[in-house]
């Protein structure tokens, strides 16, 4: 067993980049990660990439290959799929994989391009992470599944759209300065409350952005880091895989997200560490919904006690438990494959230090990443933590 | 318009248009909806046929205003309705108006504009 180190991490801007392709935003991602790793291209011996809607919006497949000569790399490389925790896959793959020994040096990351096509073509192709027969044919889309989430937990739990417009102003705020993020603006909760229904309860700013973006990461063994003297002083402890029914109704409750409880356990056990070890946090606040299911699943809160966080401050900034201080997906955006990718960049530079938000959490040693596939039938769990 | 049709899927559908709806059932009780080879919870292949309640729960709904390709123009109500040992998402084809979690609605299937059928859900007391 070799400990995992991340001896670089980067990623494009954020947003709208609708005239640059997937290659072209992955290669940028992987040389911003390979820059910072110091690591020659000639001793990666494997790319885990990451993407989605990839066929769809640019109807190209076999991405791996592409991927690997935009980073100008010749190892071996595949494409993981696991919807919006397509990165986060391909990441645990990664861990995995110099974990065991069988390889030293792992590029991975992701991409995804959505700018290019129409806002209805992309939440078409969005939509597909929902079953098709039972969801996507009756008229669900990706916001109405989250819609129907969270008017469930409101009927069982209660909380208000007030509650969650916190999650968006908090995410929002944690954005400015972070130079990558797509939205580094304030916004108000009179804002998220008087923006556009998408699917009520949701409105406009419940949700995430379509993001253009690719983000990538160099994991090393620590054999290979002290061998080459690099400088990589956060290592990923703890890597975990849940998995759910894709279909809602399928579930026995449409109020818990236990593929995140079966990660989260899974993660925690092989870092050795407990909920409450946790400094920070990114969770797949796709919806703002979203990121209180995460963290009733993380184990961080109860069920039913996660609905006022950001509204309390217990996960802002200056709270106890900063949640999303890169702004998350909903601020910082969401180029879905690349997604579980960026979070790990995002925690990497805070734990590091040079991260705009780095003086929220000076003394942080414990972090996590959350990232989760459709309505959380997939979800992965990383723990990060700074090396003595 | 979808020509090819889809075994189980649209033989339930078929069914539902009956007002004969079904499940499947395994020995320990879980509930799963066709096509399943095996129960989808404990992995028994012993699948029984069971017919699906007339009525069921709403759990959940959203009107959706900004729907997919499918449904340009419109502004599709989906439910998740608790039958017992199944649940059901389905287009809700009535007025919504009077929609609210807990409301009593029976199975039906429902077309998009495009002709495509799918499951659908009214209220039990409008059948």
């Amino acid at each position: 067993m070799q400990a995992v180190r991340i001896a670089g991490a980067g990623s494009t801007p954020f947003g709208v980049s609708s005239e640059r392709t997937g290659r072209d935003l992955f290669g940028e991602a992987a040389r911003i990660a390979i820059d910072d790793s110091g690591v020659p291209r000639a001793d990666i011996d494997r790319l885990c990439y990451g993407n989605f809607v990839g066929t769809v919006t640019e109807r190209q497949g076999h991405q791996g290959p592409l991927m690997a000569a935009a980073a100008g790399v010749t190892a071996p490389a595949t494409r993981y799929e696991s919807a919006c925790a397509s990165g986060g896959v391909a990441l645990k793959s990664a861990a995995e994989a110099v974990r065991s020994g069988a390889v030293d040096v792992v590029l991975v990351g992701g991409m995804e391009r959505m700018h290019n096509v129409t806002t209805e073509r992309a939440t078409e192709g969005l939509a597909m992470a929902a079953d098709d027969l039972y969801e996507s044919r009756a008229g669900v889309t990706f916001p109405g599944a989250y819609a129907l989430m969270a008017r469930a937990y409101f009927a069982e739990f209660g909380g208000t759209r007030a509650d969650l417009a916190a999650v968006a102003v908090k995410n929002h705020r944690n954005a400015l300065g972070n130079e990558t993020a797509q939205f580094q603006r304030e916004i108000s909760p009179t804002d998220v409350l008087e923006a556009p229904t998408v699917a009520d309860p949701l409105g406009l700013y419940d949700a995430c952005p379509i993001t253009d973006g690719a983000s990538a990461c160099v994991l090393v063994s620590e054999s290979y880091a002290a061998a080459h003297d690099l400088n990589a002083p956060v290592e990923i402890t703890g890597a975990g895989q849940g998995t759910d029914s894709l279909a809602l109704q399928q579930r026995e409750s449409l109020t818990r997200t236990p593929a995140t409880t079966r990660a989260a356990t899974t993660a925690y056990d092989e870092a050795e560490i407990t909920p409450a070890d946790i400094d920070l946090l990114e969770v797949h606040d796709c919806f703002t919904i979203a990121e209180v299911l995460a963290l009733e699943g993380l184990r961080l809160y109860d069920p039913g006690a996660a609905i006022d966080a950001a509204a309390a401050g217990e996960t802002t900034a200056d709270g106890d438990l900063p949640v999303n201080l890169s702004g998350g997906l909903k601020a910082k955006g969401h180029p879905v494959g690349a997604t579980g990718v960026s979070q790990v960049v995002e925690l990497t530079k805070l734990l590091r230090g040079d991260h705009v938000n780095s003086d929220a959490v000076p003394d942080a040693t414990v972090a996590l990443a959350h990232n989760a596939g459709g309505t959380v039938a997939s979800a992965t769990v990383h723990v990060l933590e700074v090396c003595a | 318009m979808r020509a090819q049709r889809e075994d189980g899927y649209d033989d339930l559908l078929d069914a539902l248009a009956d007002e004969d709806g079904y499940y499947y059932a395994c020995p320990a009780g879980h509930g799963s909806l066709p096509p399943q080879q095996v129960c989808p919870t404990c992995g028994d292949d012993e699948l029984t046929t069971e017919p699906l309640a007339d009525t069921g729960t709403v759990v959940t709904f959203t009107e959706i205003a900004v729907p997919s390709p499918s449904f340009s123009g419109q502004t599709p109500v989906v439910v998740i309705a608790d039958f017992g040992p199944v649940r059901l998402t389905g287009r809700f084809v009535d007025d919504s108006d009077r929609l609210e979690v807990g409301c009593s609605v029976t199975p039906t299937v429902a077309s998009s504009p495009e002709g495509n059928r799918h499951v659908g859900a009214r209220f039990a007391s409008e059948r």
